[in-house]
């Protein structure tokens, strides 16, 4: 019985609409866009934002990287003050050392030497990344190994010529061989390819020639780091295009691992610290990538408030739109008001009435936008190749935003029309 | 002079309408006030059927609207079917109007984006009848006025005639104490007006107690009683013949 007078009661709002269709769907567009523009946008800032918070997670968030970087022309020049062969700078051993001892929390500090190097095999030649690391590089930055076996504690010891490469080199140097049965050349020396290993998350690729755009970033070759040592040396030679240039570089990278999360937040300045005293030049970086997170974390609720204020602004103007279409219908609908009050409906009915009527705008306008909402997402990702995430709470605050804006915006042209004097409205022309 | 002179108890039973003492002021602000009625005293029985008469300005119009339960009376008393109804909150009123009272308006006044059927239901919706078990009923009552095959046009399909009979099988719908009219048949020809006097006066046969306004003295003549209304009061009343008596067993 009250389901069906209620829904007696849609029917007749549902009528009185589609006596004026293209007014309707007018003041339905104003919600139409308004909740689409709410779910696509948070839509969109969600994807972006999921994007950034991946590529940081890659780094480990347990993890501190410690990184050297080439110190800048004129403190160069003021600090060696005379012309030196090489260029010193960086990381030293003593410093993983010292970070290793000094630092409480330290779960590992793992050593890397990265060296841009063209790699050989038989008549194929690849511009790589030369890593020389130690055997836990697997656990700390997390490395599948595919075949054979990563770098171990017997290569390190005793320096010797092996490596691991990774899935896109060994199929770039051995399209058509075993990678582990041969060997692969790095400047004059020959490496017994060892294992082949999958990156979970890339190191950075470093760019000392100028980035190399568009090439996949895998091309990395493992080898053991005391074997760097000695077949590279401490300093290395660029020449290029008649210049000559000698860097003395003795560690690039350093992963610092902790024991936990709140370790990583003491360790932080405790490393800057002890990393301060034994470098005159600012010739390093630390990066935190759980820093880095809170940071993208808290640009993602910016960006979604920013979002989401615009969007909502523009649910209000289809609420604003609603209430002046209602406003004018009560106005036009007067006779009808006096004429309903007339033959026994209450104050309450006709404000039931006219409620329903722009409920019934709002909430269809809300429909129609969720699904619009859910489409524009899934277009802006196939054109724009953006990565867009559709949560199921910004889909129900777009269609409860739309509800609310429909009773809001309902109430004062319906109690206006059920405060309308009967005699009067019956008057009405 | 006073219409409720012939008052008695043996009437009281019968009786559906009394009007005591009732004044109507209307404020246009600024201190300007109208006073529409001046002390009014009426009372109508059951099965009458009685005119209103007057020059415009002389209060018939008020009179009508205070009848129909759209307004209430500045002083004084006015009890439908033994409820007064003068002190009675909006709700209420609204109630008791939708219930007691069926009107028929000059310009029809049908709710346009309805069908004839639909308009019909109209005053059923509002007593929380359900329109399904009474769906019968309504189309006995298209079909009393002569439009049980237009059921499910809409007014702007209808003529005016057509329309104005609708109007009264909406004014039946609730079975109302009584059936108001304000000018009938003002809109209409003087063919398709006497058509639906005949309806009226039909009803009237029937038992219904009808109140009708009018500025015409053919319209007036089928009445039992006229009260010709002047400044505010009762001026003079025609009663041409008692009303055939329903109610009594």
């Amino acid at each position: 019985m009250l389901t069906y007078q209620f829904s007696s009661i849609i029917r007749l709002g549902v009528k009185s609409l589609m006596l004026h269709k293209l007014r309707s769907l007018l003041t339905m567009l104003g919600i139409i866009f308004g909740v689409c523009s709410v779910i696509a946008m948070l839509a969109i800032g969600e994807g972006a934002s999921y994007e950034a918070q991946e590529a940081i997670k890659k780094l480990g968030s347990n993890n501190i990287i410690v990184r050297s970087l080439k110190p800048a022309e004129e403190s160069r020049e003021a600090s060696s003050g005379a012309r030196h062969m090489s260029l010193k700078y960086g990381l030293t051993y003593e410093d993983a050392a010292r970070i290793q001892s000094t630092i409480p929390g330290v779960a590992r500090v793992l050593p890397m030497r990265i060296i841009r190097e063209n790699v050989r095999f038989s008549r194929n030649e690849v511009p790589c990344q030369v890593i020389g690391t130690l055997p836990f590089y697997t656990e700390v930055v997390g490395v599948d190994v595919v075949r054979g076996r990563f770098l171990c504690h017997q290569d390190e010891l005793h320096q010797n010529n092996v490596c691991a490469i990774t899935v896109g080199l060994a199929a770039r140097l051995f399209p058509y061989q075993d990678p582990l049965e041969h060997s692969i050349r790095i400047d004059a020396f020959y490496y017994q390819v060892a294992g082949i290993v999958r990156e979970k998350n890339l190191p950075e690729q470093r760019t000392q020639t100028g980035k190399m755009e568009g090439e996949p970033l895998d091309n990395n070759v493992y080898i053991p780091l005391s074997t760097s040592r000695t077949r590279f040396g401490e300093v290395l030679f660029r020449r290029a295009a008649g210049s000559f240039q000698a860097e003395e570089v003795q560690l690039h990278q350093v992963t610092v691992q902790m024991r936990d999360l709140p370790a990583v937040e003491t360790a932080d300045p405790q490393i800057k610290t002890a990393l301060k005293r034994f470098h005159d030049q600012n010739d390093y970086e630390i990066i935190v990538p759980l820093e880095l997170l809170r940071q993208a974390e808290q640009t993602k609720r910016i960006f979604n408030i920013v979002l989401g204020s615009i969007a909502a602004i523009s649910l209000l103007v289809g609420g604003i739109g609603i209430m002046n279409i209602m406003l004018a219908t009560v106005t036009e609908r007067t006779r009808e008001i006096g004429i309903r009050r007339a033959l026994g409906a209450k104050r309450r009915d006709i404000t039931t009435q006219f409620l329903v009527e722009t409920v019934v705008l709002s909430v269809g306008g809300g429909l129609v936008g969720v699904v619009v909402g859910l489409a524009t997402p899934l277009a802006v990702s196939h054109l724009a190749d953006m990565k867009t995430i559709v949560t199921l709470w910004s889909v129900l605050l777009a269609f409860g935003i739309s509800g609310a804006v429909g009773v809001i915006f309902g109430l004062y042209p319906a109690t206006a029309a059920a405060k309308l004097d009967p005699i009067e409205a019956l008057r009405h022309e | 002079m006073s219409a409720t002179t012939t008052t008695n108890n043996t009437l009281a039973t019968k009786e559906i309408i009394r009007l005591e003492a009732v004044h109507k002021v209307y404020s246009l602000g600024d201190e300007v006030t109208v006073h529409a009625l001046r002390g009014v005293d009426l009372t109508i029985c059951a099965g009458t059927y009685m005119a209103i008469m007057g020059p415009s300005g002389s209060g018939k119009s008020t009179l009508l609207n205070l009848l129909g339960c759209l307004d209430r009376p500045t002083a004084g008393s006015y009890f439908l079917g033994g409820e007064d109804v003068s002190r009675m909150a909006d709700d209420a009123l609204s109630e008791a109007r939708g219930r007691k009272i069926g009107f028929i308006f000059q310009s029809y006044n049908l709710i346009a984006q309805l069908t004839v059927i639909e308009n019909i239901q109209v005053p059923l919706l509002y007593q929380g009848k359900d329109i399904r078990q009474n769906m019968d009923f309504c189309m006995r009552l298209a079909e009393l006025v002569g439009l049980g095959d237009r059921a499910y046009h809409r007014p702007n399909q209808l003529s005016g005639g057509q329309q104005q009979r609708v109007a009264i099988a909406r004014a039946l719908v609730n079975d109302p104490l009584m059936i108001l009219a304000d000018e009938p048949t003002g809109n209409l020809d003087s063919q398709t007006g006497k058509e639906v006097l005949d309806l009226i006066t039909n009803l009237n046969e029937n038992g219904k107690t009808i109140v009708l306004v009018t500025h015409d003295d053919r319209v007036a003549a089928r009445a039992h009683r006229v009260i010709h209304m002047k400044d505010g009061l009762i001026d003079r009343q025609v009663v041409k013949s008692e009303p055939p008596d329903h109610t009594s067993p």
